[in-house]
């Protein structure tokens, strides 16, 4: 068993990208996110690991330091808020573009535009659909716990590198400000120059032999012919992505009823399943954890047997879309949120189901 | 068992804190716990609250809409709260600076003259303490063994010195909060 602590998901994902043998972390502060540099500044990572861990002068130096770091194979990752990643999209296009690995943590705030400070989960489109220019996807992870946003920093590095693709993490003030108990993984080595050479020699600008020619690493391709098959290789890519689908049912099995919801919204489901059942009604949640690849089979398998869903998001309507496409709308499927950084009740979730679904 | 807590008041009142105390200890005594702030624009002088669970088992929501117990530190905080009382459940609070004191009959009324005790004791800051020794007299979730280790763990090193001084502090608010019938 590792290591238990009571920690904030904010903290939590600066002390898990340290174990996870992060090179380097590039950022600027923005709240609800400023705890995960101000966690890596107070653990002098550097002076430990070797990790790198820098304040940039703004988000587009950082992702594009990002970019650049991920482009020598090292381990690096980046963290903002809504406002601070739209600034970053034209970055995150090129590192999806050119093929590379990094992490970057969302923790999203009101919008659009500066919005509000509180909680959201306004970005889903933003962040599963693109969010910058062309056809590409990132891999995004939904934790709703302080113990996956440890988890998740860990298998996004991972799945960055299975895929050589950009891995998000979505999430928001509920998770990044709460403090639940956290067992912390163990440490991993930061990888040596010769072992990056040995992983990932056939792509990244690291230790050139004289007898293989140049690595490039570019998103610009003038040739529409080569292009095509440049996105033709992309969306086979993302499409394998599916191996990797991660969903959690719970209650689901004599269920009439179903929530979908991810990230701090199913656990505000969780506690409105109490609720429902204790009057009765047989509801259950289904729980997307990674947002994209999308758990749309297991989903459409599931919701056939129900009598509604009701996905429950603190935006006006995002994932909802997703849903309906999964069940290929032979189900009855409502929306139920709050917005502008308001956060559901339990309570407020029960009433939707009952307006929205039972006695729509 | 499960014991869904808001603790309320201006900031700088040590709410988060006591809070995050309360939480720690419910970790020493290996429960499941939640500690979910009220974040935001917020400085000394205005409202803060905090949402503690403990519980026996794994915790749903963070969020909740209705308390079993709610700690309460100032005006704002009891017109806000006073409603999301569990009915039988309880509500603390200090009288000081309470103008409109708490008017609902299916609820455990408590109050704790904290910030006149800490005043007696001649140090302010462990006001959040004396008010935690209360809750702790009404509601004995966490052994006082696992508060002294929740204590170490939440406070830095460097303050361990005050150790003892918090247990007084905890002490008293156990001795001085009364029932309001």
């Amino acid at each position: 068993m590792g290591e238990l602590r009571l920690m904030k998901g904010n903290e939590v994902i600066a002390e898990a990208a340290i174990r996870a043998g992060a090179d380097g972390y590039f950022g600027y502060p923005i709240t609800p996110q400023s705890e995960i540099m101000e966690t890596l500044m107070v653990r002098k990572p550097w002076e430990e690991t070797g990790m790198v861990v820098l304040q940039a002068e703004s988000e587009v130096a950082s992702i594009n330091m990002v970019y650049g770091g991920a482009g020598c194979g090292k381990k690096v990752m980046t963290s903002s808020s809504s406002p601070g990643v739209s600034l970053m999209m034209e970055g995150i296009s090129y590192i999806a573009g050119a093929e590379l690995p990094c992490l970057i943590v969302n923790i999203v705030r009101g919008g659009p535009g500066l919005g509000t400070i509180q909680p959201s989960q306004a970005d889903y489109f933003q962040s599963v659909k693109g969010g910058g220019h062309g056809d590409y996807r990132l891999i995004v992870l939904a934790p709703n716990s302080v113990q996956e946003m440890n988890d998740h920093v860990g298998l996004g590095f991972d799945l960055a590198f299975k895929y050589r693709n950009p891995a998000l993490i979505l999430s928001d003030g509920v998770i990044g400000q709460m403090m639940e108990k956290v067992e912390l993984s163990d440490y991993k080595p930061r990888l040596t120059e010769e072992e990056i050479i040995e992983k990932y020699g056939d792509w990244a600008h690291i230790g050139k032999p004289a007898n293989r020619s140049q690595n490039v690493v570019t998103s610009l391709e003038l040739q529409s012919e080569i292009m095509e098959k440049r996105n033709q290789h992309l969306i086979e890519k993302y499409a394998s992505m599916q191996e990797d689908v991660m969903y959690e049912e719970i209650m689901t099995e004599d269920a009439e009823y179903l929530f979908v919801a991810f990230g701090s919204s199913s656990r505000i489901c969780q506690k409105a399943i109490e609720l429902a059942r204790a009057e009765g009604i047989k509801v259950g949640l289904f729980r997307p954890i990674t947002l994209f690849p999308f758990a749309t089979n297991q989903l459409k398998e599931l919701g056939q047997k129900m009598k509604g869903i009701l996905t429950v998001e603190m935006n006006a309507g995002q994932m909802v879309e997703d849903v309906k496409l999964a069940v290929e709308c032979k189900v009855p499927v409502e929306w139920f949120g709050r917005f502008g950084g308001i956060i559901p009740s339990p309570q407020e979730i029960v009433d939707a189901l009952k307006h929205k679904i039972i006695g729509g | 068992m499960t014991e869904e807590i808001i603790i309320a008041g201006f900031g700088g009142q040590g709410v988060l804190s006591m809070g995050k105390i309360l939480a720690y200890s419910g970790v020493m005594q290996n429960q499941e716990v939640s500690w979910m702030p009220s974040y935001g624009p917020e400085m000394r002088g205005g409202t803060a609250n905090v949402t503690v669970i403990l519980s026996d088992e794994k915790i749903s929501s963070p969020i909740v809409n209705t308390y079993d117990t709610a700690i309460i530190l100032n005006q704002p905080s009891l017109d806000k709260f006073e409603e999301a009382v569990k009915p039988g459940g309880v509500l603390l609070y200090d009288p000081n600076g309470i103008t409109k004191p708490p008017t609902r009959t299916d609820i455990k009324v408590f109050k704790v003259e904290a910030a006149e005790e800490a005043a007696a004791m001649g140090n302010m800051k462990i006001f959040n303490m004396i008010v935690l020794g209360a809750y702790l007299k009404i509601k004995p979730v966490v052994k006082m063994e696992n508060v002294m280790k929740g204590l170490e763990k939440s406070i830095p090193a460097r303050h361990h010195h005050l150790l003892p001084l918090n247990e007084k502090a905890i002490n008293k608010g156990l001795e001085v909060v009364k029932e309001v019938k």
